[in-house]
């Protein structure tokens, strides 16, 4: 049977990738010296899993190599070998290299074969290490032939004895004579005086013996294979028949050494006692030379990946239900179908629970087929563990990475697009939120600082938190730098949060030197564009000497988005959901002219900017001028609030979000657009862009809110 | 009617190997990701033959074995474990647990369709 | 007339012109005007489309292709020529411009679609310099059918000077 191995390579690739990040991860969470043995068992897991794999479809050097790692993390695993520093840190490397091999395999390339031997010597050196350093033997030992058969037996005498077990293992001693069979003619001869008197009679047990005439020149091997899997459940013994009758008693006894023979029924078999030579095969794993010094053939071996098709893995519950509903679907479908053929009015009921149903299923259909983008945040999050550890390493800090939410699910946008930003984010709190120990001690905090990710579901969007216990943003020099670049005046009471929401402007860096950890390429001002760009918002808090805590909100998926339609004249538009606060009619007493800062009115305690959507859109036929015949929603985003005033409320919809920008462009104060029940376009606010735009309309800095 | 085999390893390219190349020698095949799972299909319904991992997440495939063997309607199956040649304890521990054989890894469709045959052929 | 004018009807085989190329003709502001056959997506007849704030007024707002965003441009405001009164004749010619990722659709009011007409290369000359309505650097050529004249527009230039352009940068 010929099966194309290629077909699995994928799968294969994908998941050993997997594996690597557990390793990863696991190695990071290592304490030396005292590490968690579940934590070393699923490390060994996945790195016997590489193996496994990498040796079944053919990429032998990569099983080599994993083979070292896996010797090394079974000693670990069974306590035989401490868990040091340098062997965590020697393991990462090589899991480093590792992906390199896979990588260079997927790809069909040759891998730097050069790193491969350096790493590799690492690890033997680790191994070498051990107090149960193995004399490194050369190669397997060959425990010595079987010294009989000067002569080619021209055929085998076996006495065959099952316990009375050897059922219950689920073998079976018909099968293995059938075997046996196989190898030439077979006389067979049943010894049935073990069977006991009825009544004492196990039908579970095994009471027969054989004793069989194997009239074929075969290798003894061959037969002790076939008793390989039973040898400690029976007595069996091989002679070997010679050709001229001169029959020397000797043959292999099949009890291993540490396996009392029954007492009651001890085999009579005349036996001498050679060595089975499967048993005298020292282990592989003992002998690293062999390894060092074995064949690499297989190493240029790397064939052509089975290219570089994305795919994503969905679980099979995504799917299963996804075709109930499909089925569902295909039933309300022909039961309308069944009802169209000869409506009348008297089925009018019907047809509208029928209408009703199809929407319903429709809606959990689209809404399954959008789980299948979601995928669980760790995708994301597992990058982190390393990059902490590295950069405290190089830092001179002590850093503790949490990460708590790891299996909250994102689109799989998401997911691609939050990367970037959030290493900038968990760079920042690293390199200028964690103080070095010392000053930590001296501001009597705890010698580790911790760094603390987490992702949750709340409400209808993501929520993901960076949260340092640092020393916290230096809310003065903040203030200072906005005021020397004209972002602010100083006569203007700012906020705490007004204050950090300056770090977010284009080209505003506090810190004193750029540091190579930082980097200097991208800057807070990206990290929120990107963020916007993906529907989402950021928000930093902060308290002096007590750390920072950045929060960012993403919507549940960038395909959907629950609106509240509006609409000004003749025109209707989405406000995303999220975005509004509430929604109040103003009466004019509310509202106060403020010089140079426009319209406000007053919520509660503050005042909030009147945004008059009709104005900054130039929306014609505006139904309501005066401020008591339309409608304020008060909307927030970037910490900031403001009332968008509006003819009035439609009603509020999941819409689909299409996008603008493929066939025309960005346009400010719009985030895309979307297909309305009748077919028309209606287009979507983006809140942060119609505050930009109505702050350019009425010339306010940008940053400024109001504060009552 | 097809022998059944329950196929059972967390790697899902071994898996689809596996299972690929007994169903194409005419075998249905069940296949579970872990012990507890295989465990679970198996208290539901009886198989031929069980194919399992060692090293799994969850249940490892000794265990695995030793719990099956205690359910009446395994008493008697094939049980095979899929061990690697730096396994040699594994054999033993899992032949003390119940394990029929084992396959050992790394092998090619042909190994193992033949070793198949071997208990359920 | 329906929404949709099958292209179909009015195709012939390419073969038919070995060095000749196939454009629809339209009419605007008296005059005749062309565009490549290849470009033409579909051609509708005129259906309010979404104003989209703040942008020119040319941009006679977005509609609704088969689940797609596509914007629609009044050509005769695009070329500052005198505004008329959309009638039943008034028809959004779909065009694509560009090429793979960076392929677009807008749609283009123009007052009536006239003929398809094979123009062989020879045919086409220079553009003036003086006279048409249109900015020359959206014409790429002018082509004789029969008595008239007709100005072949070149919609990647159109399509460069239109569109949220300055912003969309990728």
């Amino acid at each position: 049977m010929s099966i194309d191995m290629a077909q699995f390579h994928q799968v294969f690739f994908e998941e050993s990738f997997e594996g690597l990040d557990v390793m990863e991860n696991g190695l990071l969470n290592m304490d030396p010296g005292e590490a968690d043995p579940e934590e070393i068992n699923s490390i060994f897991r996945a790195a016997h899993s590489i193996k496994g794999g990498s040796g079944t479809f053919g990429f032998h050097n990569i099983s080599e190599f994993t083979h070292v790692m896996e010797t090394l993390l079974d000693e670990m695993r069974d306590g035989r070998r401490p868990v040091t520093a340098d062997a965590v840190n020697v393991l990462l490397a090589s899991v480093d290299v590792l992906r390199e091999m896979l990588t260079a395999a997927q790809e069909g390339v040759d891998p730097d074969e050069a790193r491969i031997a350096e790493q590799r010597a690492e690890l033997e050196r680790v191994l070498s290490g051990s107090d149960e350093v193995e004399p490194t033997t050369p190669a397997t030992e060959k425990a010595p032939e079987v010294p009989a058969a000067e002569v080619q037996p021209v055929g085998w005498r076996i006495v065959f004895r099952p316990h009375q077990h050897l059922l219950r293992t689920g073998n079976d001693p018909l099968r293995i004579i059938r075997e046996i069979a196989d190898l030439g003619e077979l006389e067979v001869v049943c010894d049935i005086s073990d069977l006991p008197p009825m009544s004492e009679f196990e039908p579970e047990d095994s009471y027969l013996s054989w004793e069989l005439r194997l009239d074929a020149p075969v290798d003894k091997a061959q037969i002790d294979e076939i008793f390989e899997w039973v040898e400690d459940d029976c007595d069996f013994a091989v002679v070997p028949i010679l050709p001229e009758g001169a029959e020397t008693v000797q043959a292999a006894p099949a009890e291993g050494a540490s396996t009392p023979v029954p007492e009651q029924k001890k085999p009579e078999l005349k036996v001498a006692a050679p060595p089975v030579e499967r048993r005298q095969n020292p282990d592989r794993r003992q002998n690293p030379d062999r390894r060092q010094g074995g064949d690499r053939r297989a190493t240029g071996a790397a064939k052509k990946g089975a290219g570089g098709s994305s795919s994503i893995r969905v679980d099979t519950g995504k799917i299963d239900s996804l075709i109930n509903m499909v089925g569902e679907l295909v039933i309300t479908q022909s039961m309308l179908g069944m009802l169209g053929e000869d409506f009348s009015m008297d089925k009018l009921g019907r047809l509208r629970e029928g209408l009703a149903q199809l929407e319903r299923h429709t809606r959990e259909l689209q809404e399954s087929v959008m789980q299948i983008r979601m995928l669980p945040i760790s995708f994301t999050f597992s990058r982190f563990p390393r990059l902490v550890h590295d950069l405290s390493q190089k830092l001179g800090k002590k850093i503790e990475l949490r990460m708590s939410g790891e299996s909250t699910e994102v689109d799989k946008t998401v997911i691609e697009k939050i990367g970037d930003p959030l290493v900038h984010l968990v760079r920042n709190s690293v390199d200028h939120g964690i103080e070095p120990p010392e000053e930590r001690v001296a501001a009597g905090k705890p010698e580790t600082g911790v760094v603390h990710l987490s992702a949750e579901h709340r409400g209808g969007n993501i929520v993901i938190e960076i949260r340092d216990d640092g020393r916290g943003l230096a809310r003065d020099k903040i203030l200072q730098k906005g005021i020397e670049r004209g972002l602010v005046r100083p006569e203007d009471n700012l906020s705490d949060k007004q204050i950090f929401e300056l770090i977010f402007q284009p080209g505003f860096s506090t810190a004193e030197q750029v540091s190579d950890v930082s980097g200097r390429g991208v800057g807070m001002d990206v990290v929120r564009r990107n963020i916007n760009e993906l529907g989402g918002a950021i928000e930093i808090d902060s308290e002096q000497g007590k750390g920072s805590t950045i929060t960012i909100r993403l919507p549940l998926t960038l395909a959907i988005l629950d609106g509240q339609s509006i609409c000004i004249g003749n025109e209707t538009y989405i406000v995303p959901l999220v975005s509004i606060i509430e929604s109040i009619q103003v009466r004019p007493h509310m509202v106060r002219h403020v010089a140079g800062k426009g319209e406000t009115f007053r919520l509660r305690d503050e005042y909030l900017p009147i945004v008059r959507m009709h104005e900054i859109f130039g929306i014609p036929d505006a139904r309501a001028t005066r401020i008591e015949d339309g409608i304020v929603v008060v909307v927030e985003a970037g910490g900031r609030k403001c009332g968008l005033f509006v003819d009035d409320l439609l009603g509020q919809q999941q819409v689909v979000i299409k996008s603008l920008e493929a066939n025309y462009g960005r346009v400010e104060g719009l985030s895309g657009a979307t297909i309305l029940g009748d077919g028309s376009v209606a287009l979507i606010l983006d809140i942060p862009g119609v505050m930009r735009l109505a702050n350019e309309l009425s010339g306010m800095p940008e940053t400024v809110a109001m504060t009552a | 009617m097809a022998a059944s085999i329950l196929a059972v390893d967390d790697s899902a390219s071994m898996r689809q190997m596996v299972s690929f190349t007994l169903k194409g020698a005419g075998y249905e095949v069940i296949e579970a990701a872990d012990g507890v799972e295989a465990l679970n299909i198996a208290k539901t319904r009886s198989v031929n033959l069980v194919i399992t991992d060692v090293n799994m997440p969850n249940m490892d495939g000794i265990t695995l074995i030793r719990e099956l063997r205690n359910l009446p309607s395994y008493k008697f199956t094939p049980l095979l474990m899929l061990t690697t040649e730096s396994g040699a304890d594994k054999k033993q521990q899992g032949k003390a647990a119940g394990a029929t054989g084992w396959i050992v890894k790394p092998f090619n469709p042909d190994q193992l369709l033949k070793t198949v045959a071997k208990v359920i052929g | 007339m329906s929404d949709e004018v099958h292209l179909s009807l009015l195709g012939q085989d390419h073969e038919d012109d070995a060095q000749g190329s196939q454009y629809l003709s339209f009419m605007l502001a008296g005059e005749q005007y062309a565009v490549s056959i290849l470009r033409v997506q579909e051609i509708r007849g005129w259906e309010p489309a979404t104003r989209v704030p703040n942008t020119p007024a040319y941009l006679k707002g977005v509609i609704n292709l088969r689940g797609n965003i596509v914007p629609v441009y009044d050509l005769r405001l695009r070329f500052g020529m005198p505004v008329r009164e959309y009638t039943k004749e008034t028809v959004v010619i779909v065009v694509r411009v560009g090429e793979g990722e960076e392929q677009r659709s807008m749609g283009l009011v123009v007052d009536a679609v006239s003929d398809v007409l094979v123009v062989q290369d020879e045919q086409i000359s220079q553009t003036p310099e003086f006279g048409a309505a249109v900015p020359t650097e959206h014409i790429c050529g002018l082509a004789s059918a029969g008595d008239d004249m007709v100005m072949l527009l070149d919609l990647e230039s159109l399509a460069g000077g239109t569109a949220g352009g300055e912003e969309n940068a990728a």
